[in-house]
């Protein structure tokens, strides 16, 4: 089964990315986590995204287009990136989630299956 | 009769092929809905054309059938070769005999996974396994039918959506889930128990609530709980004739006539205890039903020797609150304290448990009368009757309590 692994992170993580003394773990990480992913075979695709300040979100209002500078919800934590991966169940993926390096900066990873078509 | 023929075949085999079919799609309400057309079937031809020599292996292969026309409408058709080979397995494994493979424990693990909400593990178990619609799984756990049908449904959805796993899980999650096992029988047990009169049909929920045990402890040959939980069940069911009077009147175990116990159940279950401890000195897990059924056996050894032997059954209450602290096990943790120890020490024992404040818990108000009544604080014990029996919703509890009650005087 298809599945993704969307990493939410709290906004501070994102500073983390740009601060030279702990970007390189961060990173190197995340790396690590990529390259289990496919060495394993199980990864199908995924991206790191930019902080949600830089989100432009559209949406209708009163039937017409709005554009609001920012992303869709302005929560403590923000969609930081997903992966897209192919497993046998649930458990598998979970398994996978469990190692993702989110948590232990503090965010969270929701694996949601894919709806196939 | 063939009716009651088909019933007892939905007894028998509604968690089996519940699991069997779950084991192949993983998608449980596809699964139940399937088994039900199947039932609906065998009460329009069974009565006409006969009963099969196979009923399970009958019902399984109409299930089967039943499943797949529905997934072929609701799928793309170049997905057939998967149905197929669902199909061809499936069908290997019901023309190997006349017994069915027995995935109940996989079905039951997979109702307590991690990744469901914990408050829906005891309800998942109880409609796949033993078929209980959601109003009664709603009235097993006093919640609202309306919510907890809805509560199923979701769940059911996910676990078919997001293809959760059907397979015994490694030790660690095993131990886990394994409580959410344990507890959703004891629960259907227990709701078969409190139903004297059998009007519910509730009492069949006894029948099938030992079955489950066999099922499991089949399964778990020397885990301690499950053993302790089989045994459990069958000291209650042992006693159940004898904790009424002839009139319909509530008797207490230490004035139950003894002779109206099911004696080859109690030896049963004293088999089985003797086995849980082996269990438990072996894996050196101890857990509240192993604890609950030794309680159990000391009371019945108590009553059948005419003996009073309450410091064993007090230090079994001292580990139970140790290991499974609950309002229940500490209002008999005080009780036991009374007998062994002392009406005083139980009544301070019992005081600092608590009453349960805004949902009133009337064990404890039962228990407290009777130790002030001891204590000779009489007008007390009569205020706290009052309460006690203002707190049970069992008229022939009520009845007792007024006796008791009756002797203030």
């Amino acid at each position: 089964m298809k599945y993704a692994l969307l990493i939410h992170e709290p906004e501070e993580v994102f500073g983390v990315r740009q601060d030279p003394e702990k970007a390189p773990v961060y990173w190197g990480a995340y790396v690590a986590f990529g390259q289990a992913l496919t060495e394993a075979g199980v990864m199908t695709g995924g991206a790191a995204l930019q902080p949600a300040e830089t989100a432009t979100t559209l949406r209708k209002v009163d039937g017409k287009n709005a554009i609001q500078d920012g992303p869709f919800a302005d929560t403590k934590e923000q969609l930081a990136g997903f992966y897209l991966i192919e497993v046998a169940d649930l458990d598998a993926a979970m398994e996978w989630a469990a190692r993702c390096p989110a948590p232990e900066y503090g965010g969270s990873v929701e694996v949601r299956p894919l709806l196939v078509m | 009769m063939v009716e009651s023929l088909i019933e007892r075949s939905a007894r028998e085999a509604y968690g089996r092929l519940v699991a069997l079919l779950t084991a192949r799609t993983r998608d449980v309400e596809a699964a139940e809905d399937a088994l039900q057309e199947a039932f609906l079937a065998a009460l329009e031809q069974w009565p006409t054309e006969g009963v099969p020599r196979q009923p399970e292996a009958w019902l399984m292969a109409v299930a089967r059938r039943r499943w797949l026309d529905r997934t072929r409408k609701e799928s793309r058709m170049d997905r057939q070769s998967d149905f197929e080979a669902h199909f061809d397995s499936m069908e290997t494994e019901t023309s190997r005999g006349d017994v069915l493979p027995d995935d109940r424990l996989e079905l039951m693990m997979l109702c307590a996974h991690p990744a469901l909400d914990a408050s829906l593990h005891a309800p998942l178990i109880l409609q796949a396994v033993l078929g209980m619609r959601a109003d009664q799984v709603a009235s097993v756990f006093l919640t609202s039918p309306a919510g907890m049908a809805q509560r199923l449904v979701r769940a059911k959805r996910k676990i078919k959506l997001a293809g959760l796993r059907f397979e015994l899980p490694g030790p660690e999650q095993l131990e886990t889930r394994l409580g959410a096992l344990l507890d959703a029988v004891y629960a259907a047990y227990g709701a078969a128990w409190d139903d004297w009169t059998g009007a519910d049909g509730q009492r069949r929920l006894a029948i099938e609530a030992e079955m489950l045990c066999a099922a499991m402890v089949e399964r778990l040959p020397e885990h301690p709980e499950v053993l302790g939980l089989w045994a459990l069940v069958k000291y209650h069911e042992a006693r159940y004739a004898a904790r009424r009077a002839a009139d319909g009147a509530f008797v207490p175990l230490d004035e139950q006539d003894v002779s109206r116990w099911d004696a080859g159940r109690i030896e049963e279950a004293e088999a089985l205890v003797r086995r849980a401890a082996e269990a438990v000195k072996h894996s050196g897990r101890l857990g509240r039903y192993a604890l609950e059924a030794a309680i159990q056996s000391a009371h019945v050894t108590n009553r059948l020797n005419g003996s009073r032997d309450s410091a064993e059954i007090y230090r079994l209450y001292e580990a139970l609150v140790r290991v499974a602290p609950s309002r229940g096990a500490w209002v008999a943790h005080a009780a036991a304290a009374a007998e062994a120890v002392g009406a005083e020490t139980g009544l301070r024992l019992l005081e600092s448990v608590g009453d349960g404040g805004e949902r009133p818990y009337q064990p404890y108000y039962a228990l407290r009368a009777e130790l002030l009544y001891r204590l000779g604080r009489r007008h007390e014990a009569e205020l706290d009757y009052d309460r006690a029996i203002a707190l049970s919703t069992d008229e022939a509890v009520r009845g007792y309590l007024r006796g008791r009650k009756g002797r203030v005087f």
